[in-house]
């Protein structure tokens, strides 16, 4: 009963930050006038709403309740509370497969996969250096995602130099390596919807089996997870989730590692339970974020990664001087 | 009536050799001890039991079934594991933990029938553990969260109970108490119990049959009686520790120091 009260007051947050995402901006229009706008009135503000507004909302609850869930798997298949599509890499590993398509010059409908492909190889990377490092994964995991990082950033950055195409757009393509909404097309909104339902598919059904792996492997193996079948379904749910979020919106840092964490003490661990609920405050956390991100400077705009930079990154470093008696 | 069998078992780990050919059986109502040195292959032997680790060459029979033919969920209706470790960093209550035994049994997207909610309460209940149903695990005492542990293999219903180093992290007195129960709970239950003990006197006070290993191989076995003996343990352990025994239970105590210098 509880959980249900907790899921209810989260999809009763998600709905109100979204009205408001929709009602605020840099113009301002009138409640009466964004509802005839949402209904196909023809003048620029319908233009605003329907082009604009609408679908740079529900992207950024696409990104971060993709994130949020992304965060919550990976914590509970690495046992650890650090873990996120951030920190571990697998964003950058992402990022840097999406600008590889872009300079390819492939079809845009590859880049999602592109992005894909990236997140799938470097959180299988990042899980197999956690497993050398046995029982304390901690550091392992976070070291690994900074090599990764730093590498892709550097590959990315050659990439940027080096290529004619992306040079010529180079303040786009800047702009969405720091997170960003601001430019979401319909199309691109209904595939990313398509892959990020089918993650959060995937991490429902997964869930209880990740659970069982509070306790390392093993355990989760003699409870009767199959461990190579499920860690692998549950690396493909992480991939499948990052790589939406990067395609959407380059790198948005923390959403995945803060919400899930902060969840825990609120709807317990179980990730029945948890994963659903960060899928929720995830959206709502970055549907506020992207409001912040243009209101705050307006008419001038914050990339979104800025905003979950400042309030994630101080964040984690309490989160890291707190459990280091773990981590070490 | 059910049996786990290994039947000239050798594992590997890589290129080193673990266990060379041991053939070893646990029945139901018995409680097996698994004593020897550090390395000597007792952990790896309850890995192989537990369908963990796939021995190189030899086979494990569960019920007359090759346990390598089982797959994990099977196995793990039929065979419960006490890991050694049991830290999280999460916080999950320790009802949560217990359930986490019913994983094999549960329905799509984890959903828990009144079977599954009957025997977390009943596992509850045997452990005492009624208290602290609704306390995080990671906040508890290492006794505690140990017999949270216990309730989880419980939960899992199954004929054999494979336990490794169970009291390793517990003092004197809650050592004695979780082999006690555990004793008690194996004969309710009519359990297949096989522990690996660090402590030869617990392994002797509480185990109906002790299978010492050195060196990958199953050296001796037999009631503690049987096994504890001066020539085994010098063998075995060195000439440190001298054999005792009082109301019929064997023991050892480390000799005085002055008494092994000359050896």
């Amino acid at each position: 009963m509880r959980t249900i009260g907790i899921l209810t007051v989260l999809a009763v947050a998600l709905v109100v930050s979204a009205a408001a995402g929709i009602l605020v901006g840099a113009v301002a229009i009138g409640p009466s006038d964004v509802f005839a706008a949402l209904f196909g009135s023809n003048d620029v503000n319908g233009t605003i709403i329907r082009e604009l507004r609408l679908p740079r909302v529900l992207g950024a609850a696409l990104v971060g309740g993709a994130l949020a869930t992304a965060g919550a798997l990976l914590q509970g298949l690495l046992r650890n509370p650090l873990a996120d599509p951030f920190v571990t890499g697998t964003s950058a590993g992402a990022t840097l497969a999406a600008v590889a398509a872009i300079v390819l010059g492939l079809a845009a409908p590859l880049v999602p996969i592109a992005a894909f492909a990236g997140a799938l190889v470097t959180v299988t990377l990042v899980w197999r250096l956690a497993r050398l490092g046995g029982g304390t994964t901690v550091l392992t995991v976070l070291l690994a995602g900074v090599v990764l990082t730093s590498f892709a950033g550097a590959v990315v950055t050659f990439l940027l130099v080096s290529s004619d195409r992306l040079a010529l757009q180079l303040r786009a393509v800047l702009g969405w390596l720091q997170g960003g909404v601001s430019v979401i097309s319909w199309p691109e909104l209904g595939v990313a919807a398509l892959v990020v339902a089918l993650g959060l598919g995937f991490a429902l059904v997964l869930a209880h089996r990740v659970d069982a792996y509070a306790f390392g492997e093993e355990t989760a193996a003699t409870l009767g997870v199959d461990p190579d079948r499920t860690t692998t379904a549950v690396l493909g749910a992480t991939a499948l989730l990052s790589g939406a979020a990067v395609a959407l919106a380059g790198l948005v840092g923390f959403v995945g590692l803060v919400i899930p964490h902060a969840l825990r003490f609120v709807i317990g661990a179980t990730h029945r339970r948890l994963v659903p609920a960060s899928f929720l405050a995830g959206a709502t956390a970055l549907v506020l974020a992207d409001l912040g991100a243009r209101t705050i400077i307006a008419p001038a705009e914050l990339p979104i990664g800025a905003i979950t930079g400042l309030i994630g990154a101080p964040f984690f470093l309490a989160l890291l001087v707190r459990s280091r008696r773990v981590v070490v | 009536m059910t049996s786990l069998t290994a039947i000239a078992v050798t594992a590997a780990y890589g290129p080193r050799h673990v266990l060379h050919e041991c053939s070893f059986a646990l029945g139901s109502g018995e409680v097996v001890a698994i004593v020897g040195p550090n390395g000597a292959g007792k952990s790896t032997l309850l890995r192989v039991l537990a369908g963990l680790l796939r021995p190189t060459a030899g086979r494990v029979l569960l019920d007359g079934e090759d346990l390598a033919a089982l797959s994990r969920s099977e196995v793990a209706r039929r065979i419960a594991v006490v890991p050694q470790l049991f830290d999280t960093l999460f916080p999950f209550t320790v009802r949560e933990v217990v359930a986490l035994g019913r994983t094999a049994r549960l329905g799509a997207f984890g959903r828990a029938s009144a079977d599954d909610l009957a025997a977390v309460d009943r596992a509850i209940g045997e452990l005492e553990l009624e208290a602290l149903a609704a306390r995080r695990i990671d906040r508890l005492s290492g006794g505690e969260r140990q017999r949270a542990v216990l309730a989880m293999a419980l939960a899992q219903e199954t004929a054999v109970l494979l336990l490794d180093e169970p009291t390793v992290h517990l003092d004197p007195g809650h050592q004695l108490a979780t082999l006690d129960l555990l004793r008690e709970l194996g004969q309710r239950r009519q359990l297949a119990v096989c522990a690996v003990l660090h402590d030869l006197n617990l392994a002797s006070a509480f185990a109906t049959r002790i299978v010492a290993i050195a060196d990958g191989r199953i050296f001796r076995e037999g009631t503690p009686l049987e096994v504890i003996k001066s020539d085994l343990i010098e063998t075995v352990f060195g000439n440190g520790l001298e054999v005792i025994a009082r109301d019929g239970h064997p023991g050892v105590l480390p000799r005085a120091p002055h008494a092994t210098a000359g050896n």
